[in-house]
C-alpha cells in the first residue's frame, strides 16, 4: 500500500462550453515533488484551484492523507495543510516579511497588541529549518524577487502546510536563484514536505521531480517515474507529437551592418538612467540575443530604438541613417518591425478585428486606405493572407483580438511585423507565456527571417531560447553590453554570472570550480 | 459570444420596454391610468401633424448632442461638456446671425459654421488640457459648462443687447425655418435642421468605420499604448476628437438659435439638451444609427409629455422618471443580459 499524502481521483470540471479537467487523476505520495506538465490551457491550473477549493469539481473525489475531504474554499485547503506559491506574489510591498506572513493570522499578547517578536522568532526559526536565509524583519519592496518567492513559502510553512504547490515558480528566476529554489526544494522533502510543481519548463522537471503527470487538453496522459524518461518523451507526450528541441539552423552569414548604437544613455519614467552607455552592432544576417536580468535597462533600449522613448544622449542608427529619437512611425518606416515585450499592452488593439490588427502600421498606406478612406476588402484580403501563413487559429477574421489565445496573438503580431519585411526585427520576449508548440514555430520564424538576410534583436530572460536561437549573445547588466559571447562557447552558469555583475575572467573561473 | 451583437440591440430595446412597464406601475400606484397616460403621450408625439412636427423639432438637436457624446466616447473620452458646446453654438450662430448683412446662401452657411466652430473650440480646450497636461475631460467640460453658460448670459445683455434679456429675432437670410414645413404642420417649429442633423449623423458613421481617422480615434479609445506602438500622435486624436463632438453640440445650438427660436435669451440654467445627450449616446450604444433612433424616442417621449397633464391629468415629470429609469436599466445591461443568458440556458 502505497503512502499517499494527496489523491485527486477522477476529476471532472466545467465551465460553459468547455470541459477543463476530464477525468483527470493524479497522486501525490508523501515526499516526493511531483510535477503537473501541460500546455497553456490544458488544464492545470483548473486542477489546482479544485484542490485548493477555488472551484468544485462536477465529478471526482480528493483524498488527503487517505481520508475523503470536501474542499469548498481555500481555509479548508489550509486547515487541511496545503499551501500554494502563486506565481505572482501576494504580498504588501511596504510590510516586512513577518507583518506579511502573519497577515490574517496574526499571534497575539493578551492585551490585544500583535506579538511582533514572537512571530519573528518562529519564522526565523522556519527560515533557519529550512536554509531559507530570510531576514524576518526586512521589507519586502527592499528584497529580490527570489527572496519574495521564499517568503511566499515561508508563508504557507507557517500556516503549517504540508503540501506546497509551486505555481511556475522559475518563470521570474534569474539562473542562480533557480538553483537556489532547487536546494530549497530538496530541503522542504527532506523535512517530510511534499511539493506539487506546475510547469512547462521540461528540465526542472528532469532535474527535480519525482515523477510527473502529463495532462494534455484537460485530459490526464500519464504519470511517468522521472527516472525512467526523458525530456523528448515528457515532450510529446504534453503536445501530443513530436518536438525537436534543437532548433535547426545553420551556420550564421553576416553581412553589412544594419544596426548601430554608440554610447547611449536613456532614463525611465523615473527619470533614472537605465541604459547607460550602450554600444550594440548588428548584422544582417545574424541574430543577436540580449541576455540579462529583467530590469538592466533592456525594455528601455527597445523603446528607445523603436521611438518610443526619448533617449538622453548617443546615436542609433539603421542602416548607416541616424534615428535617434525618430517619431515611431518614421522608426516603422525606416525598416524596423517589432515585436513587443507585452503583447496586450502594446502589441494589438485588443477590442479591435484580428483582421484590423493586421494593419495597425499600415492602414493609412496603399492599397488599404485612399487618402483617407479605408480599403476593408484590401485589409480583409491581407488579413487573411497573413492568418493562413502564420496559422493563426481564430473563429473568424472578425474575431475580436481579445478572444484570441495568447499564442495566436503572438501568431498575428509576428506575421504583421515579419510580413513588412523589415531590415531590422525586434523581437522581445516573443515566446513569453506560449508552449511547446508555439515555441518551436515562432523560433523557426525568426531564424527565417535572419536566413533572408534580415537581422534580427531578440531580447528574452529566458536563457534556453539565447542560447538556442542567437548567433552572438550579448550580455546586458547595468545598462551596459558587458559581454559578447558565442552560443556555441557558453553556458547557463557563465551567462548567469555575468547577468549578475561579474566580470568574463570571474565567470569562466566560476566555471573551472564547478 | 457570436449572440453578442443580438445583446447590443436586444438591451437598450428591454431597457425602454422595463422603463415603460416601471412607469405605469408608478402611474398605478400614483392612482392615475396608465393606459390613459400612455395614449395621451402617444397622442401628445403623433396625434397630428402640428404635434409630428414638434416632435421633430425635438428629435433635432437630440440627434446632435448625442453624436457629441459617442463621438468622444468612441475614443474614450466623456465628453461632458455637449451642454456648454450647445451654448456657445447657439451664441455663435445668433450672432452672426445678427451682424451680417448677406444673402441667404451666404448668411445662412456662415452662420451655421459658426455655430460649429464655436463648438469645436469649446471642445478644443478640454481636447487639449487632457492630451498635453493630461487633466481630466471630465473635470474640464464640467466647468466649460459653466463658463459657457454665464458668459454667454453676459454677452446677451451687454453685447448683443442693451441690457435685454432677449436678442432680436434673426433675419429670414440666416433662418432654418421653413414656411413649407410649418405650413405643413399646422405652424410646428419645425425647421429644415433635421436634415443636418441626418446628414451629421451619417458624417459620423463615414468617419468612425470608414477612413483612417476613425481607425485611429477608436484604436486611441481602446488602447493609447497600442497606438502609440502603431506610430498613431495619441494627442492629436485626442484633440481632434474633442473638436469634431464639440462641432456637433455646436450644431445642436445652431439648430435652436436658428430654427426654432430664431433668438437667444438670457438662461437662469441649462438648456439640457447637452446632458440629455448624454443619455441619447448611452442608449444609441455610442453608433450613429443607435443615436438617430434614441433620439427619436427622446424627441417623441419629451414632446408627448406636454400632452399628458391636459389628455390624462399625469404630470409631465413621470416622462422624466420614465427617461431616468430607461437610462438605469441600460447602465444596468449587466443584469439584462444576465436574465438573457439564464432564459437561453433553461430553453435548450
Amino acid at each position: 500500500m502505497v503512502d499517499y499524502v494527496i489523491e485527486m481521483l477522477n476529476i471532472r470540471k466545467e465551465f460553459p462550453g468547455i470541459v477543463a479537467n476530464d477525468n483527470i487523476t493524479v497522486q501525490v505520495k508523501k515526499g516526493e515533488i511531483h510535477a503537473l506538465l501541460g500546455e497553456n490551457g490544458a488544464g492545470k491550473s483548473t486542477l489546482m484551484n479544485v484542490l485548493f477549493g477555488l472551484y468544485q469539481p462536477e465529478k471526482g473525489e480528493i483524498k488527503v492523507k487517505g481520508k475523503k475531504v470536501n474542499i469548498t474554499n481555500p481555509n479548508i485547503a489550509n486547515d487541511l495543510g496545503i499551501g500554494m506559491v502563486h506565481q505572482h506574489f501576494m504580498l504588501v510591498e511596504p510590510f516586512t516579511v513577518t507583518q506579511n506572513i502573519i497577515l490574517g493570522n496574526e499571534p497575539k499578547k493578551k492585551s490585544g497588541k500583535i506579538d511582533i517578536k514572537k512571530a519573528e522568532k518562529e519564522i526565523q526559526e522556519l527560515s533557519d529549518r529550512y536554509g531559507l536565509k530570510v531576514d524576518p524583519t526586512a521589507k519586502i519592496s527592499d528584497i529580490s524577487v527570489g527572496m519574495q518567492q521564499r517568503v511566499e513559502i515561508l508563508k504557507t510553512l507557517y500556516r503549517g502546510a504540508d503540501v506546497l504547490i509551486f505555481d511556475e515558480p522559475t518563470a521570474v528566476l534569474t539562473p542562480q536563484e533557480i538553483k537556489d529554489l532547487i536546494e530549497i526544494m530538496r530541503s522542504l522533502i527532506k523535512e517530510g514536505k511534499s511539493i506539487i510543481l506546475i510547469t512547462h519548463k521540461l528540465k526542472e522537471i528532469m532535474e527535480v521531480c519525482d515523477r510527473c503527470t502529463v495532462i494534455r487538453k484537460g485530459k490526464g496522459i500519464k504519470t511517468v517515474d522521472v527516472e525512467n524518461t526523458n525530456a523528448t518523451e515528457l515532450a510529446s507526450l504534453m503536445v501530443g507529437r513530436e518536438i525537436s528541441f534543437k532548433t535547426e539552423k545553420t551556420e550564421a552569414n553576416p553581412k553589412e551592418t544594419v544596426l548601430k548604437i554608440d554610447d547611449l544613455y536613456v532614463k525611465d519614467a523615473r527619470k533614472v538612467d537605465l541604459v547607460k552607455g550602450l554600444n550594440l552592432e548588428l548584422r544582417a544576417g545574424e541574430i543577436v540575443g540580449i541576455a540579462g536580468i529583467d530590469g538592466n535597462g533592456q525594455t528601455e533600449l527597445i523603446e528607445a530604438i523603436t521611438g518610443l522613448r526619448k533617449t538622453e544622449s548617443g546615436t542609433i542608427k539603421l542602416n548607416n541613417k541616424d534615428i535617434t529619437n525618430m517619431k515611431p512611425r518614421k522608426v516603422t518606416e525606416s525598416g524596423i518591425g517589432h515585436i513587443p515585450q507585452d503583447r496586450h499592452k502594446y502589441g494589438l488593439v485588443l477590442d479591435y478585428p484580428i483582421g484590423e490588427n493586421m494593419v495597425l502600421q499600415t492602414y493609412y498606406q496603399k492599397p488599404f486606405s485612399k487618402g483617407t478612406v479605408l480599403n476593408y476588402k484590401e485589409i480583409y484580403k491581407k488579413a487573411n493572407k497573413l492568418i493562413k501563413e502564420y496559422d493563426v487559429r481564430t473563429p473568424s477574421e472578425y474575431t475580436k483580438a481579445r478572444a484570441l489565445s495568447g499564442g495566436n496573438q503572438q501568431k498575428a503580431i509576428i506575421g504583421r511585423e515579419v510580413d513588412r519585411s523589415p531590415d531590422l526585427l525586434i523581437a522581445a520576449q516573443p515566446t513569453r507565456g506560449l508552449d511547446v508548440g508555439a515555441i518551436e514555430f515562432i523560433h523557426k520564424k525568426l531564424i527565417e527571417e535572419r536566413d533572408k538576410g534580415k537581422a534580427v534583436l531578440l531580447i528574452s530572460f529566458e536563457l534556453d531560447e539565447i542560447i538556442d536561437v542567437s548567433d552572438t549573445i550579448s550580455v546586458m547588466f547595468d545598462g551596459k553590453i558587458v559581454a559578447n559571447v558565442k552560443p556555441e562557447e557558453t553556458n547557463e552558469q557563465e551567462l548567469g554570472l555575468l547577468m549578475a555583475g561579474s566580470n568574463k575572467t570571474e565567470a569562466g573561473d566560476w566555471n573551472g570550480i564547478e | 459570444m457570436a449572440s453578442n451583437k443580438l445583446f447590443n440591440i436586444l438591451v437598450p430595446i428591454i431597457s425602454v420596454l422595463l422603463g415603460l412597464i416601471a412607469g405605469a406601475i408608478i402611474m398605478l400606484v400614483s392612482g392615475y391610468n396608465p393606459i390613459a397616460g400612455y395614449t395621451a403621450l402617444w397622442n401628445g408625439a403623433f396625434g397630428d401633424l402640428y404635434f409630428m412636427g414638434e416632435t421633430v423639432r425635438q428629435i433635432t438637436p437630440y440627434i446632435l448632442t448625442g453624436l457629441a457624446v459617442a463621438f468622444a466616447f468612441r475614443s474614450g473620452l466623456f465628453n461632458i461638456g455637449a451642454e456648454g458646446q450647445v451654448i456657445v453654438g447657439w451664441l455663435a450662430a445668433v450672432w452672426v446671425g445678427l451682424a451680417i448683412d448677406a444673402p441667404m446662401i451666404i448668411h445662412l452657411p456662415l452662420a451655421v459654421i459658426a455655430a460649429a466652430v464655436a463648438g469645436a473650440i469649446w471642445g478644443f480646450i478640454p481636447g487639449i488640457l487632457k492630451a498635453k497636461l493630461g487633466v481630466h475631460e471630465v473635470i474640464v467640460t464640467i466647468m466649460m459648462n459653466y463658463i459657457a453658460l454665464y458668459c454667454t448670459n453676459e454677452i446677451i445683455r451687454s453685447v448683443l443687447t442693451d441690457n435685454m434679456d432677449s436678442t432680436e429675432i434673426i433675419p429670414p437670410s440666416a433662418s432654418l425655418a421653413s414656411e413649407w414645413l410649418q405650413g405643413l404642420t399646422f405652424f410646428s417649429r419645425m425647421h429644415y435642421g433635421i436634415l443636418i442633423a441626418l446628414f451629421a449623423a451619417v458624417v459620423m458613421w463615414f468617419i468612425m468605420q470608414r477612413t483612417t481617422i476613425g481607425y485611429e480615434l477608436k484604436a486611441v479609445g481602446f488602447n493609447q499604448h497600442a497606438s502609440k506602438y502603431a506610430g498613431m500622435k495619441v494627442s492629436k486624436n485626442i484633440i481632434l476628437s474633442m473638436v469634431i463632438a464639440g462641432a456637433f453640440a455646436g450644431l445642436a445650438g445652431a439648430m435652436e438659435g436658428l430654427g426654432t427660436y430664431g433668438s437667444i435669451s438670457v438662461m437662469s440654467g441649462f438648456t439640457n439638451l447637452g446632458f440629455d445627450g448624454i443619455a441619447v449616446a448611452l442608449l444609441g450604444a455610442n453608433t450613429a444609427l443607435g443615436v438617430v433612433l434614441a433620439a427619436i424616442l427622446f424627441g417623441v417621449l419629451k414632446v408627448g409629455a406636454i400632452n399628458m397633464p391636459t389628455g390624462a391629468e399625469v404630470p409631465t415629470e413621470l416622462v422624466d422618471i420614465i427617461i431616468a429609469l430607461i437610462i438605469f436599466f441600460v447602465a444596468s445591461s449587466y443584469i439584462i443580459r444576465w436574465i438573457l443568458l439564464r432564459f437561453k440556458k433553461e430553453g435548450k
